[in-house]
């Protein structure tokens, strides 16, 4: 069994694998379950100021996208941060901490954009033996338009502003929390890194709607008859959080800075995946409130099985395909590979035909008989074929190898080139 | 005085009531809709698919199941029933494990079809459980056809027709039409009134008007049909039945299972029904197995099917054989019957083993007798009741391109014309593509 002790910014737990701020960690009943289930750390749902607490609507809070059989896809929310009054959460926060000393126990925190909001807030978790905070920059919907969560993250000045008072006037370590709904997501970081942030956490939901009721044209999930966006979270947005996970890894002015993967987080292989791309530990919450909290178990015995396997320790694993991140006009030009098609694996639905016929590049032959196969003087290798085929692997891709003829262009394979070097780039340089 | 299954000779009412009931209910019931999207949700959609090759009345199958998984069963009816109007019951009866769900890839793939035939089935259902007709009748063209035999071939023609705006008459000899959908399908397969329904759901299209207790011979005569309509669609199915050949077939109780069928078919109360303590079917088709397995399901202590030839050989689908095994049926292969035995009413049936040589199937000197309160023959139907003057072939009506006969003006279709198999999709196919060509011909 690998090790999976993992050590984040000075916050330690028996694993990468912790639930983030969200409906699972907003109560001590929840969060003790989940430490029993094998947690190795938990967010807090976020706390805000002191007073009234927030509402939520009384109305469906969640929508969702599915897949085949009512797989969930996608899931999106309109709650808000902790709607418990402040001295409930702190008093259970310090409870579970007394008795879970081993487990991380971060708490998320949202207040208005004035020093003395945040000043009172971190004096009021002060007690709670907490491990660290997150600060909540993220939450697109509801808080946002009070001036808060993604409002702030939003504008990279004012995160700037508020790390650097929560670091002024409080030693725990400091998690800022970054909204997706931005153009460039190294911005915020570059942010949170100045004003002395210890570590990212990202990505938080993405605005969204959906689906909308063709009877009665509401968007949902539909509050009376209206509905208002919400965050998207799930498997459906791994991909956009891994791309935003790797340009913070990959850009020079924030590279190293710790970070906390999350997004889509559903099984071990994703959350090696983040980890990869440089996350040291992965934050999950809709894989959890699909299936229960038990689904932290095979994230331990996988993530523990594929590094025994692979003679890896987290360390190693940690930022391991950060190198191989790059930017498009680095890409080797010179990499030629063809589709080949396995006809002992082929089931001859013929999607691979269509898709290429219909909308890629004719590289396709159907046979009276079915027989499918690659025409390799039309093929340009678009990989179109392999995501359509329901075979795994009855489509792979072959790499003409250096010399070879590759029968499209007629040109041979030659060495690494890219588009800097290339005749066609106005902007080329000379080959040195 | 109760009745079991021990009970000797003949006898109705060997089961419980509920017994009944539940042997006679519906086979493989509808999917709900989640099961539906299940199902659908297993299709590839694939490019030129090979389900839709295979299906006799080419239905876009991957369409239909697309418009399914989208949510609108409807349209997916639609698609299906514009090519075969008798999608319902064809829903129910195919042989689809030899037809489109044989070579759906996944079936090649993983053993296991996407379950084209229960999905036609869902989709059927819910368009035809709204009560309305899809089609509408073209432009009225003031010709008129004739169709004789109201079954699936026949009724076929008559709704392709009637679309094309010419008016139909329908002619059948039996007092409900249908044909084989109302007197020759297994009870389990089709329960609940469903062919009547879906015959009264087809005739709404109007136009088409269906006299029954008419058939050639018994009130009408081709020349006569000629005279009155346009043209004429001999659609008559196969209406006589082989024989044994073997010494004693006329004693009582040696039935034709056809019949035995039809009877099932008309009484309601199944209780009613007299069935044998030992009951034995000679042939191997899919008659064989609707009768043997409905003689189990009333209550027969043993039945047996008897073929004269291998197992590769049967006709009824591998799948028809493992339900009938499943429901305690015994199949016997290569054996042949020789004589019938009893007094008055047979009481055994002997059988002479055989094999097959290269130079036709003889039979072999051992023999061996099964005890038989009744025997059901199962060995295939015969053309009964053709017209003089029309060619025949193979002891079919004989037809070129769509369903033309050697006869100017009639056209044949169904079991009763040569080619194709004598299935219930293939006799759909057939009506409408013999009403395709009249309509061209006529409009011509």
């Amino acid at each position: 069994m690998a090790d999976l002790t993992t050590n984040f910014i000075g916050i330690k737990s028996p694993n990468p694998f912790w639930l983030a701020s969200a409906p699972p960690t907003d109560k001590e009943y929840n969060v003790r379950r989940a430490f029993e289930a094998g947690w190795g750390g938990v967010v807090w749902k976020t706390l805000g100021s002191e007073g009234p607490p927030v509402v939520n609507v009384n109305g469906p809070r969640y929508g969702a996208i599915w897949g085949a059989d009512r797989r969930l896809l996608g899931l999106n929310n309109i709650e808000l941060i902790t709607d418990r009054p402040l001295e409930v959460n702190l008093r259970e926060i310090k409870s579970v901490k007394r008795d879970y000393k081993d487990r991380a126990l971060v708490i998320s925190l949202m207040v208005p954009c004035d020093e003395e909001s945040w000043k009172a807030i971190l004096k009021a978790i002060e007690d709670t033996e907490a491990d660290g905070v997150e600060l909540n920059f993220g939450c697109p919907h509801g808080m946002s338009e009070r001036g808060m969560g993604s409002a702030v993250g939003q504008v990279p000045e004012y995160i700037e502003m508020v790390t650097r008072w929560v670091k002024q006037h409080s030693r725990m370590p400091c998690i800022v929390k970054l909204t997706p709904n931005i153009t460039d997501v190294r911005k915020p970081a570059e942010a949170a890194k100045r004003g002395g942030a210890d570590a990212v956490s990202l990505i938080n939901t993405i605005n969204s709607i959906t689906s909308v009721n063709l009877d009665s044209f509401s968007p949902e999930p539909s509050i009376d008859g209206k509905g208002a966006h919400g965050g998207y979270c799930g498997p459906a947005v791994k991909p956009i959080a891994l791309s935003m996970v790797s340009e913070i890894a990959r850009n020079p002015e924030t590279h190293g800075l710790p970070i906390s993967g999350i997004g889509g987080v559903t099984t071990w292989r994703d959350a090696a995946e983040f980890m990869a791309l440089g996350c040291g530990t992965v934050q999950v919450c809709t894989a959890a409130m699909t299936y229960g909290f038990k689904v932290v178990q095979e994230m331990m015995s996988g993530l523990s099985q594929y590094l025994d396997e692979h003679r890896m320790s987290v360390d190693d694993l940690v930022g391991r395909a950060v190198p191989n991140v790059t930017d498009w006009q680095y890409l080797n030009l010179n990499y030629v590979t063809k589709a080949e098609i396995d006809q002992d694996l082929c089931i001859k639905c013929g999607r691979c035909f269509a898709a290429c016929e219909d909308t890629s590049h004719q590289a396709i032959a159907m046979s009276e008989d079915r027989t499918f196969s690659v025409k390799d003087e039309e093929c340009v290798a678009c990989n179109l074929c392999i995501d359509v085929c329901p075979v795994e692997n009855c489509i792979t891709m072959r790499q003409l190898q250096k010399g070879e003829v590759d029968p499209r262009t007629g040109k041979k394979v030659g060495d690494y080139a890219n588009w800097t070097t290339h005749p066609n780039n106005p902007m080329a340089q000379a080959a040195e | 005085m109760t009745n079991s299954q021990l009970t000797p000779g003949i006898a109705a009412g060997r089961l419980g009531a509920g017994d009944y009931a539940q042997n006679f209910a519906d086979i493989a019931p509808r999917y709900d809709p989640h099961e539906a999207r299940v199902a659908a949700d297993r299709c590839y959609f694939c490019h030129d698919a090979p389900c839709m090759t295979a299906c006799p009345t080419s239905i876009d199958i991957p369409l239909f199941i697309r418009q399914i998984a989208t949510g609108t069963p409807e349209a997916a009816a639609k698609t299906i029933f514009s090519q075969n109007i008798l999608g319902g019951m064809c829903a129910r009866v195919c042989p689809t494990e030899q037809l489109c769900e044989e070579v759906c890839v996944r079936e090649v793939a993983e053993g296991k079809p996407v379950e084209i035939g229960r999905l036609q089935r869902f989709a059927t259902d819910t368009l035809m459980e709204k009560g309305a007709h899809p089609f509408t009748r073209a432009e009225a063209t003031g010709k008129t056809v004739a169709v004789v035999g109201a079954g699936p071939a026949g009724l076929s023609a008559a709704h392709r027709l009637a679309m094309k705006g010419h008016d139909v008459v329908i002619y059948d000899p039996k007092p409900k039409a249908g044909g084989l959908n109302e007197y020759g399908i297994a009870s389990y397969k089709t329960p609940g009134g469903f062919a009547q329904a879906e015959v009264d759901w087809l005739l709404k299209i109007g136009g088409i008007s269906v006299e029954n207790g008419k058939a050639l011979g018994s009130g009408l005569t081709l020349d006569g049909l000629k005279k009155d309509h346009d043209a004429v669609v001999l659609a008559i199915g196969l209406a006589g039945v082989n024989a044994l050949r073997a010494d004693g077939e006329e004693l009582n109780n040696v039935l034709s299972a056809v019949d035995f069928i039809a009877e099932l078919r008309q009484q309601p109360d199944r209780a009613k029904l007299p069935i044998g303590r030992d009951v034995v079917v000679i042939g191997g088709g899919m008659t064989a197995v609707d009768a043997a397995v409905q003689s189990k399901l009333l209550g027969a202590e043993n039945v047996t099917i008897v073929y004269r030839r291998g197992q590769d050989r049967m006709s009824a689908s591998a799948h028809e054989q493992e339900h009938a095994t499943s429901v305690g049926v015994r199949i016997v292969h290569h054996a042949a019957p020789v004589r019938v035995l009893g007094n008055g009413a047979v009481q055994e049936i002997e059988f002479a083993y055989t094999e097959d040589r290269p130079d036709g199937l003889k039979q072999k000197d051992e023999t061996f007798r099964l005890k038989a309160d009744q025997v059901m023959k199962a060995i295939g139907q015969t053309l009964d009741g053709a017209p003089d003057g029309l060619k025949t072939e193979g002891g079919k009506i004989a037809v070129t391109g769509a369903g033309r006969t050697s006869v100017p003006g009639v056209w044949a279709a169904g079991d009763c014309a040569s080619g194709g198999e004598d299935l219930t999709v293939t006799a759909v196919a057939e009506g409408r593509d013999a009403a395709e060509d009249i309509h061209a011909q006529l409009t011509a």
